[in-house]
């Protein structure tokens, strides 16, 4: 069964390095495409390229052949996702136990829920299809990071975690985390967008913005996802882990270095939701602090198991 | 004067209290925050941050002095989050007072032009008076949760005004308000919480009672003293712990009795992540190892005996430790005095499983499954009679460079209930181990108040996130072309971004018990306004 979870972890890999490269692939065709078809509409008076199509609207149709490799990219996303999710719960199946119980599982789930989240919009957005690129390539940089530097054999856990608040602790904080990360990516394509528009930028990367969902739905999904992920980062880190923290360690906050970025995080989100609903404030200064936001959240996952020692690093990491 | 620095006080709280200021102060507090990670914390790990002392003399001092090492503690945190909390409140308790009034209130009539909203319709038709018309709309909006109001009477139109959405507002307050009973909760902890290590080490002779002395290291809170601790004992009587065959280790349980304010002793089990609950405090396992218990016979024929703890120095169970018999070799005819040259003491590497083969220099399984004790005795002045301060763990470094403690012959390998004989025909036995645990023994009267006040947090926010606050306004007019019927004119305001107003705004309308008027009607009659 652990072979079996091992093996899933390649097959996903691979089967989102080809919805990488066929996204990558639309991208191309479809750049041909769009002069292509501007050349022919311009004279009849039709939309520019670049223009936002409707929020929610299918994909402009033309290049047929880049839509075709665009759907086959997602068909692999599919595959890819499917994949992620047999090995993560053949690895918990293996282990007896919820697959997240050292740092290279913790990655594997968290990856796998930003995944689905990322199946989600697509269903409700079909527009934001070309940010499978994106979801694609953070899905083989996090899983091939996991495989190759963060791997362990399953095993049991080890004493300090067997506690079913693992289980609730950590599926809030993956659940979360991979909520953030898209909502991550529509700000980044956000500010991209808002940077092509308004402000004239035309260097990489504000060049993809032309094939990018329009400026406000970005904004709204991103607003969404947020609004939608704090209320669990909240639970995660200022409920569920303070009540663990209290029941293992004798203290519900001690600015253990995981608790210093789990909060710092914290601010940083509630400081984008102050910000969204400032007026006054401007949405591109909201979406940079959505950016903040998740520079803490990779600096929690990260920095922390590899800088810093404190009590949430276990079993080698 | 006087008048413009009411004047400016008054514009600097409106300064403090406005958002673009939270948002300055939420940032600066995350950046505030960041110190504290990097830097070791005297509240995480003392050890850590007197080891930052040795390896940088230049420039922790400094660093202590910014407050670097007691980040959380520090004055410039403490003003970020109490300026905060100021903040907070200045925005929050005129917001509360407006809420209140608003809830009283009845919902604002409408405005002149209902066509200038985002949400609009006319051309509808209720088929009664005006003042039965917006009664039964006002019903029919109430059955659907929202505050209605109807204005105005028969003769001229009559309005109905209706609310939705509370919840935002409320669940908003409630999420600020419920932060302040977390710093309330914080605080509690902080002055009337207290807590307190030790190591307990299995048998009777070794129970361990809740008295401030017999603490290895304890924390106060400002208001609490020694008559804040509860007074219970409680006796370590047996220790199981479970390893994988690589040694990690799955599952602990420490077994002991407790006697709480001189009750009958009570049996109690506890282990990680499940403490013991007693009345007034918690008692948490923190780690656990193996005594050593050492016979000594000095020349004069006298026995004593020490169970001494060593400490675990690698996750296979290797351990180091130090036994002494300051009073070892006193001789019986010489009135007891103790002879500071024939002091005696071990030091030993205890290997719960020796290697089979092999140089036996570590542990390779933390269970007791060839437990081998190496011994080196040591003898003549411990130096403990000198008054300074010193190590339990480690004999007197400076004994040992002057030559006044020196080894005795050669360090054997000791199995349980094996002797060693030193040249002087004493000799020592190993007798074999006791189990050992450290407990943190704590009470914080502050943390039901602060998980009340984050749950609190989390139900307003939901309800801040979820709330969405909304108007919408009916103007009845009496059918001048149907008398006794009437025309109802409808339009809607969502006061928060909510992109699914639109939907719910014709449902509401499909729902009430009105009527479109086919456009065929309406054009012989000409009732355009």
């Amino acid at each position: 069964m652990a072979g079996l979870s091992d093996t899933f972890v390649v097959v996903a890999v691979l089967a989102y390095l080809v919805a990488m490269i066929g996204h990558a692939a639309e991208y191309a065709f479809g750049t041909r495409g769009a002069v292509a078809r501007a050349a022919a509409l311009v004279p009849s008076g039709g939309p520019l390229p670049g223009a936002d199509p409707e929020p929610g609207s299918p994909p402009q149709p033309g290049g047929g052949r880049a839509a075709l490799i665009g759907r086959g990219a997602v068909a692999m996303l599919v595959v890819g996702v499917a994949a992620h999710a047999v090995a993560v719960l053949t690895r918990g199946l293996a282990a007896e136990r919820v697959p997240w119980g050292n740092m290279y599982e913790f990655v594997l789930s968290a990856s796998l829920v930003g995944s689905v989240a990322w199946l989600f919009v697509l269903r409700r957005w079909p527009a934001t299809r070309h940010l499978g690129l994106y979801v694609a390539l953070a899905n083989v940089v996090l899983l091939g990071i996991a495989g190759l530097w963060l791997y362990v054999p399953v095993g049991p856990l080890v004493a300090a975690l067997n506690s079913y608040w693992l289980v609730i602790h950590v599926a809030a904080a993956a659940l979360s985390s991979g909520i953030f990360l898209v909502g991550f990516v529509a700000a980044a394509m956000y500010l991209i967008k808002t940077g092509y528009d308004e402000r004239g930028k035309r260097g990489f990367p504000y060049t993809l913005a032309p094939r990018l969902p329009g400026a406000e739905t970005l904004e709204r999904l991103s607003f969404r996802l947020h609004a939608f992920g704090f209320p669990i980062w909240t639970f995660a880190a200022l409920i569920a882990g303070p009540i663990w923290a209290e029941a293992a360690w004798g203290r519900y906050w001690g600015w253990d270095p995981k608790e210093v970025w789990a909060f710092i995080s914290w601010v940083v989100y509630a400081a984008y939701l102050h910000a969204r609903a400032t007026p006054s404030v401007k949405r591109t200064t909201a979406a940079w602090l959505a950016v903040a936001g998740w520079v803490t959240m990779l600096m929690n996952l990260f920095g922390v198991n590899l800088l810093f020692e404190g009590l949430h690093s276990y079993a080698g990491l | 004067m006087l008048i413009r620095l009411a004047a400016s006080a008054r514009n600097g709280w409106r300064q403090l209290t406005s958002m673009r200021t939270a948002l300055m102060l939420l940032f600066l507090l995350a950046l505030a925050a960041i110190p504290g990670s990097v830097l070791p914390q005297r509240s995480v790990s003392i050890e850590e941050v007197n080891a930052y002392f040795v390896e940088r003399p230049d420039l922790a001092p400094v660093l202590d002095r910014l407050g670097g090492f007691d980040v959380y503690g520090s004055p410039w945190f403490s003003a970020i989050y109490l300026l905060l909390f100021v903040s907070l409140v200045g925005c929050v308790v005129p917001r509360l007072r407006d809420h209140l009034r608003s809830l009283r209130r009845a919902p604002v009539d409408a405005p002149r032009r209902l066509s200038r909203l985002p949400q609009h319709a006319d051309q509808l038709a209720y088929s009664a008076p005006p003042a039965a018309a917006a009664e039964a709309l006002r019903a029919g909006l109430r059955s659907r949760r929202w505050r209605a109001v109807v204005r105005g009477a028969d003769a001229g139109p009559v309005t109905v005004s209706a609310e939705k959405g509370y919840l935002k507002e409320t669940g908003n307050l409630l999420m600020h308000f419920a932060m302040l009973a977390v710093l309330v909760g914080v605080a509690l902890g902080a002055t009337l919480g207290w807590h307190g290590n030790t190591l307990v080490v299995a048998g009777p002779d070794h129970r361990f009672c809740n008295v401030l002395q017999q603490y290895d290291e304890f924390g106060l809170g400002t208001r609490a003293g020694a008559g804040s601790l509860p007074p219970f004992c409680f006796t370590l009587t047996d220790f199981d712990a479970e390893f994988t065959e690589g040694g990690q280790p799955t599952a602990f349980l420490a077994h002991g009795e407790v006697s709480e304010g001189g009750g009958d002793p009570r049996p109690v089990e506890f282990t990680v992540n499940s403490p013991l609950r007693l009345d007034g405090a918690s008692v948490y396992l923190l780690g656990n190892g193996y005594a050593p218990v050492l016979r000594y016979t000095d020349r004069f024929g006298e026995t004593q005996t020490s169970t001494t703890p060593f400490l675990p120095s690698d996750p296979q169970g290797t351990a180091q430790g130090v036994a002494t018999f300051p009073d070892a070799n006193v001789d019986p005819a010489g009135g007891g005095e103790r002879d500071p040259s024939l002091q005696v003491a071990f030091q030993g590497l205890y290997l719960p499983t020796a290697p089979a083969e092999g140089p036996l220099v570590g542990s390779v399984h933390p269970e007791e499954r060839a437990p081998t004790l190496f011994l080196q005795a040591f003898r003549g002045d411990l130096g403990i009679d000198s008054g300074t301060p010193q190590s339990v763990l480690e004999l007197n470094q400076a004994q040992l460079d002057s030559g006044e403690l020196a080894p005795v012959g050669e360090a054997v390998f000791l199995a349980p209930g094996e002797t060693m004989t030193l040249a002087d025909e004493t000799t020592v036995e190993f007798v074999g181990t006791q189990r050992w645990v450290t407990i943190s023994v704590r009470h914080d009267p502050g943390q039901p108040v602060a998980l009340v006040g984050i749950g609190l947090l989390l139900a307003g926010l939901v309800g801040s996130l979820v709330g969405r606050r909304r108007r919408v306004w009916f103007r009845v007019t009496a059918d001048p072309a149907t008398p006794g019927h009437s025309l109802v004119e409808a339009a809607g305001l969502p006061r928060s971004d909510y992109s699914g107003f639109a939907t719910e705004f014709s449902h509401l309308l499909a729902a009430l018990p009105l009527t479109p008027i086919p456009d065929s009607e309406l054009q012989p009659a000409g009732r355009s306004t």
